[in-house]
């Protein structure tokens, strides 16, 4: 017997007999023959438990990466995540349940939501969150098209800042094609790693939305208040992204710059990094625009007898009551996710996300000095949060590839997005790295590249 | 009445909002002791923020308050949870254990190829198994769920019609009796819904059909089997009259629990089909997601399929871009994790035991009707596969399906999917799946006929349900007049 199908050959037996039919594959007369399979299809031969671990260790062996010290970032970042967020986690309650229709049978769930929608609107500092997206990219694609089926002036261009994760301006651009809708780049200054002055000008009258993320790809904290002022000025919808979300326990919020909508990826709150998924996307905006948004939300209520509880609400703006007319098509989102990142909110409370934040600006600090004692030198002057973009004497990919003979994983280079830069690595530091694991850093870079 | 042996009894311990076990002063954090002293001034000024208002506790208030929380949740772990085109089977363990393995959760998705090649063979073998099993000739892993699956197909069909030359078809053909989602995906990538009556047999009308494909067509999206559980026999006529007309066919892979190991959706002509890992191959639902949807496409869609894909090259997996793709559709690679542990499921049903999965749900369904067609009436009454939707039709004063569904509640069972599919009446849509046993749904059949007689007896019993849960029924109404979407002191 195969241990997920507990029908015993007695009982099928009945089972049939109450049914009617004298063989299981009777049941399958309204296939028609020429499709039904001869025999099964050619899956490798079926594993037991135990061959199934050995297995996936001898698979975990060929990921060397995933031991080695690591200095990667570029959108996926590793932090300290608590050991209670995974015991929690793993609850059969949380893990295995549905989405939570039946609100009588699913108020953990909705009380977890709820509590996950306050605190990334409180981390945000926006009115209401819903109860996530798929992650970053989709989230920022979301945001854009709500901004383009609601804008009174119907406008249709929409500038982006080219320090964006390519990834999210690559899905943008596939979300677009659905819809009429430009994208024009602000190009980044050279020296600074934020966007130009003076491409601030290409948000003009025609300009829809604004969509920027800080600290940026590079890892420098945009001009963020120059371009809301930009965007504000000619009432286009301010659209920020947080990727590298710990940043909010010290960086100004998207809400105190007067987002319209802000988005961004918690992965960074305790999630591991899961070879880029799954980790969750956040959405946010303001109550006047509450329903217009995309995705799932709770609401508080009371029940028939005047208790307090939570239900999934607003739902006529999605896809299984408005169909082709929803305000999106998503339907299951990152939940179990979402309730990672409240876990770990909850446990850090104001205090300890305040730390790691500074932490990691102290851990960076670190790094850079360490540098100092290297022919690399920072790529840009731009104020930077974790992550840092290093100019090197060589083409960066080369010098990964020597790091990583080294053991260390030394960064992204930016050559794998941006050809053209093709000496600037792209390296973070977290509060899970030491100063002397900076120092390792630097000393082996200075023996990679030489001095 | 066996359903008894079912039913629960249970303290339950009240539990505020986390915010309310706030204390000044507490921590459940543990970091290292750095001086942070004037750290802050490491960010200038003007990019600081104000205090983020998160809660001030201790560890056992955390692990507390969310032990708490989840005994106020069903899941399947509990009880019987036959959520009709939802696929809730038991959640393998191993599953869990091994994507948690370090050596695949610790990955970062920018580590130097030759260093992931665990995880990349991994994805590759996974494409593989998941294109032998449903006739298709390349899958990709990148969509994050099922809509995001749609989504990704139908830009599969866009970019394939855009490459042609054919800018006229827009319209995308749906059967009324299709999940929300088709009709949302259709918009989201630009084209027009257009709605198919089902026949009176609750299938696809093949000369309807044909009657409404012309030069404006891109596709139909179909379930097969529906949403009824019913299979649609013309498949083969029906994709065979799409493709004659120039269209092609999209297959929503919500329903492949039905015919897994025993059909595959490629042989019938379906051009493009996503999977739903949450639903078929067993990773967990996390009340409400993490999904995984991967896209799977005949041979001539390949081309389309998102970026970037994972193909061999050698002894080497690596990660192609491919021009003519409909593009990226999300950040790095999918929901990695999930594929795991669809992986994993895979690797321990094998050649030997895939086609069971199909068997036993089909089996499982059909004795549920068999045992309740007499009680509840089914509307349509063709042969089904795994799943068999009821209605409230001859339900007695007043008692509607919402009202069985909370008697299910009280009566310790997940209620099946209700009011879908929408050309049901009152729809109550049964999916048990092939994890669960003969008594698990003696026990089932027992609390919905117990249901019946308490809808004549004593109807009242049943209009106050559910009692014995945290809650009583919910007010929607005010939850939906004046939205609090988030915690106010």
């Amino acid at each position: 017997m195969m241990r997920y199908l507990p029908n015993t050959p007695a009982e099928v037996k009945e089972m049939l007999a109450a049914i009617g039919v004298g063989s299981v594959r009777d049941l399958f007369k309204c296939v028609p023959q020429n499709v039904l399979l001869k025999e099964p299809p050619a899956l490798p031969k079926a594993l037991s438990e135990m061959e199934i671990e050995r297995h996936m260790a001898e698979l975990g062996e060929k990921n060397t990466g995933a031991a080695m010290l690591s200095f990667l970032g570029g959108g996926c970042y590793r932090h300290y995540a608590p050991s209670l967020i995974d015991q929690m986690l793993i609850r059969s309650e949380f893990y295995t349940a549905y989405t939570p229709y039946q609100p009588e049978a699913s108020q953990g769930t909705l009380r977890a939501i709820f509590e996950f929608q306050t605190m990334i609107a409180n981390l945000f500092s926006m009115d209401v969150s819903n109860a996530s997206m798929y992650d970053g990219a989709t989230a920022a694609a979301e945001a854009v098209m709500m901004a383009l089926r609601n804008d009174r002036k119907k406008r249709t261009r929409i500038v982006v800042a080219s320090t964006l994760h390519p990834h999210y301006i690559q899905t943008l651009k596939t979300y677009l094609e659905g819809f009429t809708g430009e994208v024009v780049l602000m190009e980044f200054d050279q020296k600074t790693g934020r966007v130009a002055d003076k491409e601030l000008a290409k948000i003009d009258k025609d300009t829809v939305a604004v969509l920027f993320q800080y600290p940026n790809w590079f890892g420098v904290i945009e001009d963020i208040h120059a371009i809301a002022k930009a965007a504000k000025a000619v009432e286009a919808w301010l659209i920020p992204a947080v990727i590298e979300t710990t940043a909010l326990g010290i960086l100004t919020a998207p809400g105190e710059l007067g987002a319209d909508i802000a988005v961004g990826e918690g992965q960074p709150l305790g999630i591991p990094l899961n070879y880029g998924g799954p980790g969750v996307g956040l959405f946010t905006t303001r109550n006047d625009h509450v329903r217009k948004m995309p995705g799932r939300l709770v609401g508080k209520t009371a029940d028939r007898e005047g208790k307090e509880c939570f239900v999934l609400t607003l739902s006529a703006r999605e896809q299984h009551i408005k169909r082709e007319k929803a305000t999106s098509n998503i339907c299951s989102n990152q939940g179990l996710m979402a309730l990672a990142a409240s876990m770990y909110l909850a446990t850090m409370g104001k205090e300890g996300l305040r730390k790691v934040a500074l932490m990691n600006l102290k851990r960076k600090e670190c790094l850079v000095t360490a540098l100092t004692k290297t022919k690399a030198k920072l790529a840009f002057t731009g104020p930077t949060y974790n992550e840092i973009a290093i100019l090197l004497p060589q083409k960066a990919d080369a010098v990964v590839e020597k790091m990583a003979a080294e053991g260390i994983l030394a960064g992204v280079p930016a050559s794998r997005y941006y050809p053209a830069l093709d000496n600037i690595l792209i390296t973070a530091t977290t509060e899970l790295h030491s100063c002397a694991d900076a120092e390792r850093f630097a000393t082996t870079l200075a023996k990679v590249i030489g001095g | 009445m066996s359903y008894t042996s079912n039913g629960f009894t249970d303290i339950k311990f009240h539990e505020e909002i986390i915010f309310e076990r706030s204390r000044s002063g507490r921590a459940a954090y543990s970091l290292p002791a750095d001086d942070l002293t004037g750290a802050e001034n490491l960010v200038p000024a003007e990019l600081r923020r104000k205090e983020v208002d998160l809660p001030e506790l201790s560890e056992i208030d955390v692990v507390r308050h969310y032990t708490r929380l989840s005994t106020y949740n069903f899941s399947i772990d509990h009880t019987f949870y036959p959520l009709g085109s939802c696929t809730m089977k038991y959640n393998p363990k191993i599953n869990e254990k091994m994507a948690r393995l370090s050596a695949f959760a610790d990955l970062h998705p920018e580590t130097p190829l030759d260093r992931a090649q665990g995880t990349l063979k991994m994805m590759f073998d996974l494409q593989h198994m998941l294109a032998e099993v449903s006739g298709f000739a390349e899958v990709s892993l990148n969509p994050a769920a099922g809509a995001h699956g749609e989504y990704t197909g139908l830009g599969v069909i866009r970019k394939y019609f855009e490459k042609k030359g054919d800018s006229k078809r827009k319209k995308i053909i749906i059967p009324d009796s299709a999940h929300g989602t088709n009709p949302a995906s259709c918009a989201v990538n630009g084209f027009e819904a257009v709605v198919l009556e089902s026949g009176p047999d609750g299938k696809i009308c093949l000369d309807c059909l044909k009657g409404m494909l012309n030069d404006e067509v891109a596709a139909i999206m179909l379930t097969n089997p529906n949403t009824l559980g019913v299979f649609e026999t013309d498949i083969c006529a029906i994709t065979k009259a799409c493709h004659d007309a120039g269209a092609l066919v999209y297959g929503d892979g919500a329903n492949l629990n039905a015919i897994l190991g025993v059909a595959r959706p490629g042989d019938m002509g379906i051009d493009v089909m996503h999977f739903n890992l949450h639903k078929t191959f067993s990773t967990p639902h996390g009340g409400g997601g993490p999904g995984s949807g991967p896209v799977g496409v005949a041979k001539h869609l390949v081309e389309f399929l998102p970026n970037p894909v994972v193909r061999k090259n050698g002894d080497r997996y690596e990660f192609a871009i491919l021009k003519d793709s409909m593009g990226r559709v999300r950040s790095f690679y999918g929901n990695v994790g999930i594929a795991l542990r669809a992986y994993v499921y895979l690797l321990e049903l094998g050649k030997e035991h895939i086609a069971e999965v199909a068997e036993h749900a089909v089996l499982n369904a059909n004795y549920i009707k068999a045992k309740l067609k007499d009680i509840y009436n089914v509307k349509y009454p063709n042969d089904t596969l795994h799943e068999t939707v009821f209605d409230d039709s001859k339900l007695p004063n007043h008692v509607t399906t919402m009202d069985v569904a909370k008697g299910l509640i009280d009566r310790g069972y997940h209620p099946p999917t209700v009011y879908f599919p929408l050309i049901v009446h009152g729809a109550l849509m049964v999916e048990p799946t092939e994890t669960e046993s003969k008594e698990t749904m003696d026990g089932f059949i027992d609390a919905l006929k117990d249901i019946a007689e308490k809808a004549a007896s004593d109807p009242q019993s049943i209009l106050n349900a559910p009692t014995k849960t945290y809650i009583k029924r919910p007010d929607e109404t005010l939850a939906a007049r004046k939205p609090v979407l988030k915690y106010e002191k």
